[in-house]
């Protein structure tokens, strides 16, 4: 098992376009993959459960693999999210 | 006369086509071979695949790239693990049939978006809910109404318009559509708006009040129905109509001509923008340059500060977008209130009036030069000018200056070609610098005024403030005489002015700022062809007249109510 915390920076949080890119990312994984936040457990790879977690920016929350490339797949999760999926902030 | 949601401009009149609600019922039936029935409903996701899939290519094709992403969001809820699973673990342990385990399955997921109170997570569970739908229908092998192909031109009623509906309405013959349901960000209203169908949405009692035949009309923009409405109701609409139509046709006929004043005076609009992906905008809102280019945009969202040739790049391709068309590019205005992590900017009490901008560029100058020469590098290629932001004395513009021209030095000895000539300029924003703005002109090209700041700074007001936010208002006595100030300062002294905050985009302060003398216009891209129209039916010098008239009222009112009078 692995895990590592992040926070979600990009303004529209796990929404829409980043959901969906980030269940595509965890769904290349053989690992489960999972995250936590405010004490509950989503399937990082359903966009239902991703979309039903309601993250918004500003959240921190914790992602969680088991299996055998879990590392990778917590890493690139990770990156995912501090990069904001590539979205913008607007002033 | 019902009552609904704008949610797509323009004025309907016509003849109604109730969409009618297609109520199946799902009966839960015990099934004899579980397996078998998880294979038919891996066919039926398989086939309801196949029908999205052409669904997104037709919406691609017909309506835009962007509607399309919902329906492969659609896809997305359809191929989902959790939903999958948990419909064939039922089929298996309860031997019931696909459509009821999918109904059961799905309303659970419902329920949990509709407990939530962001309206866009209740929008979601519209979106499980068309899918799944569709998915029990080809199971329940049932019809759907086809609205594609329609023999007569229509107002479509029903209780709500899924994205797939919408998306595949018959374009040619339907005139405009009410539903019972939705939001002004709904799919559907979002939809409607890119296909410039006039569109009300949330009408309560719309089915009750409405039948198949009855003539129906209504203005998109204000969402009051009305149904079967006598002669003078219906003349109002048709002539709010035409005038809603000839703006329309106005604004594109605007598009390749100069922005010239009744009188010829011309102006630049130009359009604000944040990274090179807005270029497609402004270009075809046919803006006459990029007032301000937000260069933080290549700061943010990163671990690293962006090199000086990722920047280069970047500065390249807007300046050889536009051309010859002026493109200002200001440099790096951040501070502690932003998140750029890497820059250990300080967390200060007071961000606004802190370290930010350019005194973090005067203060880390290795970060300011690596802007610069990017930013002269690229000038080599179109029509670049560098806005300094923050600027509040003489000190900090020569400061910057000296830095400038070294790297200029530099470029020299390395043989790199640059506009020598580039012109320099700087964002009046900060009241100080309004105040002295005769100095600054003897040092600079250009001003930009910056209000968005320069109401809150002088006003001593965060906009963000919900308790106070009355106070931010761009009809401010002082705003005003400062700004006249700024343009006649910067006159004075040979130099052009320009505004690039949202008071340039304000169609009811437009005709004052052209009377005042403004130059240059930059405003979001979408605003251009609107402030285009106002320009050109505009007397530079009628309006130049009433300046000290405005210059002397006392309150924000009292100017809101001048404005108000000049336009009839």
């Amino acid at each position: 098992m692995f895990k590592r915390n992040v926070k979600v920076m990009n303004k529209s949080g796990l929404h829409a376009r980043p959901a969906a890119m980030f269940v595509q990312e965890a769904s290349k994984f053989q690992s489960g993959v999972e995250i936590f936040s405010n004490a509950k457990k989503f399937n990082a790879k359903s966009i239902i459960s991703i979309l039903s977690s309601g993250i918004m920016c500003g959240t921190e929350i914790e992602i969680c693999a088991d299996g055998i490339d879990e590392v990778e797949a917590v890493n690139k999760l990770a990156e995912l999210v501090e990069s904001g999926f590539g979205e913008e902030k607007i002033f | 006369m019902l009552k609904g949601i704008a949610a797509s401009p323009g004025v309907a009149l016509g003849k109604v086509l109730i969409k009618k609600e297609e109520t199946f019922e799902i009966k839960q039936e015990t099934v004899l071979n579980a397996t078998e029935e998880i294979d038919k409903f891996n066919a039926a996701i398989s086939q309801c695949e196949t029908e999205l899939q052409k669904i997104c290519q037709h919406t691609k094709e017909n309506i835009g790239e962007e509607e399309a992403l919902i329906f492969e969001a659609h896809i997305m809820i359809l191929q989902d693990i959790e939903l999958l699973k948990k419909v064939k673990e039922m089929i298996q342990t309860e031997s019931t049939n696909a459509a009821y385990a999918l109904s059961q399955v799905r309303d659970e997921f419902i329920s949990i978006f509709e407990m939530m109170e962001d309206a866009y997570l209740k929008e979601r569970a519209a979106d499980i809910k068309d899918v799944t739908d569709r998915v029990i229908r080809i199971l329940l092998g049932i019809q759907t109404e086809d609205l594609s192909h329609l023999d007569e031109h229509v107002i479509i009623v029903a209780k709500d318009l899924t994205p797939s509906d919408t998306a595949q309405l018959d374009k040619e013959k339907v005139i405009g559509f009410i539903t019972e349901t939705g939001g002004s960000t709904s799919h559907s209203a979002i939809m409607a708006r890119t296909l410039e169908i006039p569109a009300v949405v949330g009408v309560k009692g719309a089915l009750e009040n409405i039948k198949d035949d009855d003539f129906i009309a209504y203005d998109g923009d204000e969402g009051c129905i009305y149904v079967n409405p006598d002669e003078s109701c219906i003349n109002m609409l048709k002539k709010k109509q035409e005038e809603y139509n000839t703006f329309k046709e106005s604004l594109k006929q605007l598009i390749g001509q100069n922005s010239i004043s009744k009188d010829e005076i011309q102006v630049e609009l130009a359009a604000n923008i944040g990274t090179p992906d807005d270029l497609e905008g402004v270009l075809k809102n046919d803006a006459e340059g990029i007032g301000l280019y937000r260069s933080e945009f290549l700061y943010m969202d990163r671990n690293n500060l962006p090199s000086e040739d990722e920047q280069f790049e970047a500065y390249k391709k807007v300046a050889e977008g536009m051309e010859n068309k002026p493109v200002v590019i200001r440099t790096l205005d951040v501070g502690g209130d932003k998140e750029i992590n890497y820059l250990d900017l300080p967390k200060e009490m007071n961000p606004f009036l802190g370290y930010r901008a350019i005194r973090v560029c005067l203060d880390r100058k290795d970060i300011f030069k690596t802007q610069l020469r990017a930013l002269l590098r690229a000038s080599h290629y179109g029509n670049i000018k560098i806005m300094f932001p923050m600027i509040s004395s003489v000190e900090e513009i020569r400061s910057a200056k000296a830095i400038l021209s070294g790297c200029k030095k530099e470029l020299q000895n390395e043989n790199l070609p640059f506009n020598e000539n580039i012109e320099v300029g700087i964002m009046i924003e900060i009241p100080a610098a309004a105040v002295i703005s005769d100095l600054l002109a003897k040092e600079v090209d250009f001003f930009s005024i910056g209000t968005n700041d320069l109401i809150q700074y002088t006003v001593a007001v965060d906009r963000m403030n919900q308790s106070i936010s009355y106070l931010y208002t761009p009809f401010h006595p002082a705003l005003l005489r400062l700004i006249k100030t700024v343009i006649d300062n910067g006159h004075n002294q040979g130099i052009w002015v320009g505004m690039c905050g949202e008071v340039a985009g304000n169609p009811d302060l437009i005709p004052i700022l052209l009377g005042m003398g403004l130059d240059e216009f930059s405003m979001s891209a979408g605003s251009v062809l609107k402030a285009r129209y106002i320009v050109k039916n505009t007397s530079q010098a009628l309006m130049a007249k009433k300046i000290d008239d405005i210059l002397n009222l006392s309150t924000a009112e009292e100017v809101k109510q001048y404005i108000n009078q000049l336009k009839v």
